[in-house]
């Protein structure tokens, strides 16, 4: 969960948290690619030929990261798409009497290739439509029962040739050399595998990819800076069902043969295994998990037998116990304790002076009504929390939006925001009528948020953190992140939200981790995160809470100077020090309804505020 | 005169929150019926003191004493075993249960122990929360901000605590239901419980309490009687600011 | 197809069903309270009906050695983790229960003439040897891990769901076994030949279905798991602690687990592995109720039971293709009528 309080020390110093080991990753990158391209020189075939199967579970596995790891999603039916990456090759290459629609297709690997990420691009999309909108648990689920359908089918539908499979497929050929050797085929696996890595790790560290990091516990906070979570989710859905399917299509040239056995929900758990025991929330955990899982299954088969004599399966047992302890001391699998063993310097983020300044939107002139609620109400059941509200903001001014506890202020603010949808009135946007249009697209519109409860990604610099708000203004999608052709926009992106950073006053801590930093510090960093959106609204829930004297007022001067740049602010303050010192115009309410508005000497002295406040003799 | 055995004594606590040191070498003591207020800024370790105290967050070092008795490694448990209940800053309701479910749960431990005398306490509650009987039937999540710190408190009375640990009941509040607030832990002081109150709300806190301690980045930086540092002028200029006529005016 | 085949499918279908529903009562309850998704119920199933088996048969369940060295671990544990307190009083009480109550059991089992006795004391002997498994299997694998994340807990629970497999076939045997129904009546209603252990399984559905709800709704134990299912820190800061919702949960599952695999049996062949495809159904209807819900769980799973039985006799090759399938429209249903977006924990 983001947004957990956290009461640790206060200011910390410029770079503190960025650890100065003895290693370059790159250095470590480099050797690894050694260790690759000469493990076949020296390794006896079977190993070879056990690597060319860790390769092919680390590209399953890898999938699963992005889609469990790093996005919240969990799968247990990615075996299945590695079946239909495999059947499809193996149709359209082994297959007999296919109909003629499909022997057009038919012959050739690379096409099959093609065809079978094109049907599991189909599939995933038509599976993610219909699971990927719901909660994160009936995900697991609902991939358990498409994987087992799936199992079913493959195994009942006569042209796949049912329970005893497919046979026949020709070998993989390149330049007319044909890969029947275990030694050259594991060339083309890992050159697939290190590209996915590289590629994962690409994409991460990019715009979508802030966006996938956001899902996980952030998708409220995400759609409030205008990001599409679902189409997010559905990225990373296809991406694993890409992985697994190409997976499949090599597993079947490797075989040259296909059944539904390694098809199953079990094989689909076992992928899982290997995410969660590699270190789910690490690229590289994919390829530890793949091998460790991969080796422990070979070395048990061979040694339980040894122990026992053959009568059970005793591996599933030694495997379901291995699992549970390493589950109950390594929560978060193998790769973080490897990690912490090798001392790997951390880089950190270089912002480019030089990029060119992100566009912005055109901000309306002074004066201009930039919100408008027209009789909004709001009920719940019976409960009319908000009753005919009616309030507007202009640009260049703060407005509050006080009264007691209860009294329906921050029913008000999620309407305004999107979050909510009134039950009847009218809320124009710069002349637009915005209810129920959903907190993304109001986002877009140029209206930008804070949340009462502080909602961060803790894992996350402060600058990733404040870059998500600028998310909107870039496009560059998925592809060129993995290829890394969007650095140009990359640099522009982190320049404003260095920018923006700077101008709230983390600039000390820019690089830290978000979760590392005072709440007070959290409540800014979400204001420079709403500010890199470039909005010309700003809604500031309870902004000073928790926030001392000295970050109070540093606050107020920001916001000062935000109204003299033409922004317009809405807050909804307790603290009423705050309030009268800041605002231009105060509105009150009580009881779900409007009880004053006026300048903020007025409100002092008006009498049914002070009532509110003050008097009656409420329990 | 003797001095009365604290309710709870701490000496040199430290806390970790994650890799950080989020306290160190923190000591307080609460008499019995008596209210002792901690106050600091946000993050200077007061929630985390708390939730250390309660057995939420592991302690690193430090002994606590409950009654003079030293508690080995504080688990919550044990602590509800003592008598000691917290009101969290979260409140941590059951929200889709009624009212009268939360506070029978509140007394779950002491049913556990063979107490079976919870329904005399849940009207000692009801007396004290008047509100809270007109909406027994109610469920707690449909109650508003002030009612449900009403049920927050009430529910950990459901105990019988000798100690109650408030986290910030003050927070998100009006006012007004601030001062209501206040004015029932005066009348628990009366009835011999003691408190140990963590506030933002310096003003209000130190107004009620005996004894006040000074957080700062994990430290305690100053203690004293609470009528004292009310007129410390270090306290007044970080804590209290200088102007502040509203928060006077409502704590008054 | 003529009326009698009709409804003689969906009298089989309705008595699968209701097994199912009490499968899906278990799952929405373990996973609201503890947060698990409890793949292993079906577990419970099969070692409740095999056991049966084997007592019928005379002899003494291969459960029971788990008992014992689930207790003696679980005792191991306690003592291990009571090191630095030396609580006496909850010493005791853990090694008689999971030291003294296996051997009083394991000396009762010995001495009694197990294929001689009336069918419900077998049924109970059964339920006093593997229900407490659910405790002590929670005490074992789950308790250390309670605030793990939903993922983790899952992948506990997949790998103790291999591991009591393994184990099964170790003490079980791969041949598969049929009980005795609890009754051999037939009720004749008009043209339909009711069962007696129709009947059975349909008043024992109810009646702990029943009992479920007077315990929720009642009783302070009850409540306390509710509250934990609401608000686990809450339900903390009670002295409610989460190891014990967990122990008392997972009593409940363990006996809801082992009643489903008693009443199981008769109606089919149970192989040591054969729970998992049965708790998956249970799965299914759960997920109609959206996990949440004891009435449509309970609704959902009767679908699931006429389904597959009416599904078994038109194609029977595609029979749980097509149970499986059926919980795609349903997310689809509950995908169009959910809207906004939530934070996942």
């Amino acid at each position: 969960m983001s947004g957990a309080p956290v009461s640790s020390t206060s200011s910390r110093p410029a770079g503190r948290g960025v650890s100065w080991g003895l290693l370059r990753p790159q250095t470590l990158l480099v050797l690894f690619l050694l260790a690759v391209l000469l493990a076949p020189l020296v390794l006896s075939d079977f190993t070879v030929t056990l690597l060319n199967y860790v390769g092919l579970s680390a590209l399953v596995a890898l999938g699963l990261v992005l889609l469990t790891g790093i996005g919240g999603l969990t799968s247990f039916g990615q075996a299945a798409f590695v079946g239909l990456g495999a059947y499809t090759t193996a149709v359209l290459t082994a297959g007999t009497d296919l109909p003629p629609a499909l022997a057009m297709l038919a012959g050739s690997p690379w096409l099959a290739l093609l065809v079978g990420l094109l049907l599991t691009s189909v599939v995933a999309i038509v599976l993610g439509s219909v699971t990927l909108r719901l909660s994160g648990h009936y995900l697991p689920l609902g991939t358990m029962a498409w994987g087992i359908s799936l199992y079913f089918l493959f195994g009942t539908t006569e042209m796949l040739g049912g329970h005893s499979g497919l046979s026949g497929i020709p070998p993989l050929e390149l330049f007319g050399f044909p890969l029947t050797e275990s030694r050259h085929y594991y060339y083309v696996v890992w050159l697939v595998v290190l590209v996915a890595v590289l590629t994962s790790r690409n994409l991460l560290d990019s715009r979508e990819g802030r966006a996938i990091r956001a899902l996980k516990g952030g998708r409220v906070m995400a759609e409030a800076m205008g990001i599409d979570t679902g189409r997010a989710r559905m990225i990373i859905f296809v991406i694993a069902a890409l992985h697994a399917c190409t997976a499949g299509w090599l597993y079947a040239h490797l075989q040259r043969f296909v059944n539904p056995t390694p098809f199953g929900l079990h094989i689909g758990i076992e992928y899982l295994f290997m995410a969660v025991v590699g270190g789910a929330g690490h690229v590289w955990g994919a390829l530890l998990g793949a091998g460790v899982i991969t080796l422990l299954k070979q070395w048990l088969q061979d040694i339980l037998p040894r122990l026992f004599g053959s009568a059970g399966n005793y591996e599933v047992i030694v495997f379901g116990l291995l699992m549970v302890l390493m589950l109950q001391r390594a929560r978060d699998g193998l790769w973080p304790l490897l990690a912490r063993l090798v001392p790997v310097r951390q880089e950190v983020k270089v912002i480019d002076p030089q990029a060119a300044p992100l566009p912005r939107k055109d901000q309306p002139p002074h004066g201009e009504v930039i919100l408008q609620a027209r009789e909004v109400t709001r009920r719940f059941g019976g409960l009319v929390a908000n009753n005919a509200m009616s309030l507007e903001v202009r640009a260049g001014e703060i407005l509050a939006l006080i009264g007691p506890n209860g009294a329906g202020k921050s029913t008000m603010f999620n309407q305004l925001s999107g979050v909510d949808t009134p039950t009847s009135g009218e809320i124009l946007f710069r002349g637009r009528a915005i209810a129920g249009l959903g907190a993304r697209r109001i986002a877009a519109l140029g209206m930008s948020r804070t949340f009462q409860h502080v909602k961060v990604l803790s894992r996350m610099s402060v600058l990733e953190n404040v870059a998500l708000g600028a998310h909107r203004r870039g496009q560059r999608g998925v592809l060129s992140a993995a290829w890394r052709l969007e650095r140009a926009e990359e640099a522009r992106l982190l320049r404003d939200a260095a920018a923006q950073v700077e101008r709230v006053g983390l600039g000390e801590v820019m690089h830290d981790e978000a979760g590392s930093l005072a709440l007070g510090q959290q409540r800014l960093l979400e204001i420079a995160r709403a500010l890199c959106s470039d909005p010309c609204l700003l809604l500031l829930d309870e902004p000073a809470a928790g926030l001392r004297l000295k970050e109070k007022q540093a606050l107020a001067a920001l916001l000062t100077r935000l109204r003299a740049e033409g922004m317009a602010v809405l807050l909804v303050e307790h603290d009423m020090d705050f309030v009268m010192g800041l605002v231009d115009r105060v509105v009150v309410m009580e009881f779900g309804q409007k009880i004053a508005e006026g300048l903020p000497e007025d409100i002092q002295s008006n009498p049914a505020v002070l009532e509110a406040y003050l008097g009656g003799v409420e329990a | 005169m003797t001095i009365p055995t604290p309710v709870l004594q701490v000496e040199d606590l430290a806390v970790c929150y994650g890799k950080v040191e989020a306290v160190s070498g923190v000591s307080l003591t609460v008499p019995p019926a008596s209210i002792v207020t901690v106050i600091g800024p946000n993050g200077a370790g007061k929630t985390t003191t708390l939730s250390a105290l309660m057995g939420l967050l592991p302690v690193r070092a430090g002994t606590i004493r409950v009654d003079g008795q030293p508690v080995g490694t504080p688990e919550v448990s044990q602590m509800v075993d003592h008598g000691i209940a917290l009101v969290p800053e979260s409140r941590e309701l059951f929200g889709s249960m009624s009212i009268e479910d939360n506070l029978v749960l509140g007394a779950f431990h002491r049913h556990r122990q063979g107490a079976r005398d919870s329904r005399q306490t849940m009207e000692q509650v009801y007396d004290l929360f008047p509100r809270l009987r007109e909406r027994r039937t109610q469920a707690a999540g449909t109650l508003s901000g002030g009612e449900r710190q009403m049920l927050a408190v009430g529910r950990a009375l459901m105990a019988k605590p000798r100690l109650l640990m408030l986290d910030e009941p003050s927070l998100g509040l009006a006012p007004l239901i601030v001062r209501d607030i206040f004015r029932i832990l005066v009348d628990l002081r009366q009835a011999g419980i003691a408190i140990l109150l963590v506030e933002q709300n310096a003003r209000a806190a130190l107004q009620v309490a005996d004894h006040g301690y000074v957080l700062e980045n994990g430290t305690v930086r100053m203690d004293g009687p609470a009528e004292t540092l009310r007129h410390d002028p270090r306290v007044i200029e970080s804590y209290l600011g200088l102007n502040s006529k509203h928060q006077q005016m409502l704590a008054s | 197809m003529d009326p009698s085949i009709m409804l003689f499918l969906a009298q089989d279908g309705i008595t699968n069903g209701a097994i199912y529903t009490i499968l899906a009562l278990a799952l929405v309850m373990v996973f609201a309270v503890t947060r698990i998704i409890f793949i292993p119920q079906g577990e419970f199933l099969a070692w409740g009906a095999l056991s049966m088996a084997t007592v019928e048969a005379g002899h003494v369940p291969g459960t029971l050695w788990v008992l014992l060295l689930a207790g003696g671990l679980v005792f191991v544990l306690d003592l291990w983790s009571q090191r630095q307190r030396r609580d006496r009083r909850a010493l005791l009480r853990s090694a008689g229960w999971n030291v003294a109550y296996p051997l009083v059991l394991a000396g009762l089992l010995s001495l009694l003439p197990l294929a001689a006795l009336p069918q419900a004391v077998q049924a109970l002997l059964v339920m006093l040897v593997v229900v407490p498994l659910g405790p002590m299997l929670y005490r074992l694998a789950f308790q250390p891990l309670a605030e793990a994340s939903v993922l983790v807990l899952l992948i506990v629970a997949v790998s103790i769901h291999f591991l009591l497999v393994g184990v099964g076939l170790l003490i079980f045997g791969p041949e598969g076994s049929r009980t005795q129904p609890f009754s051999e009546a037939q009720l004749e209603l008009g043209s339909l030949l009711v069962g007696g252990h129709t009947l059975v399984v349909m008043a024992a559905s109810l009646l702990l279905i029943g009992g479920l709800y007077l315990f929720f709704g009642r009783s302070l134990y009850g409540k306390a798991l509710r509250a934990t299912a609401v608000n686990r820190n809450g339900a903390r800061l009670m002295g409610i602690s989460p190891a014990l919702a967990g122990r008392l949960t997972f009593l409940l599952a363990a006996l809801i687990g082992v009643m489903a695999g008693l009443m199981f049996a008769p109606l089919s062949t149970v192989y040591y592995d054969s729970g998992f495809l049965v708790g998956l159904k249970g799965f299914v209807a759960a997920i109609i109720g959206g996990l949440g819900s004891y009435p449509l769980a309970a609704g959902g799973a009767l679908l699931v039971g006429l389904l597959e039985s009416f599904s078994s006799f038109w194609a029977s090759a595609f029979k749980d293709v097509l149970v499986f399938t059926l919980i795609l429209p349903v997310l689809m249903a509950r995908s169009i009528l959910s809207h906004g977006v939530e934070d996942d924990e």
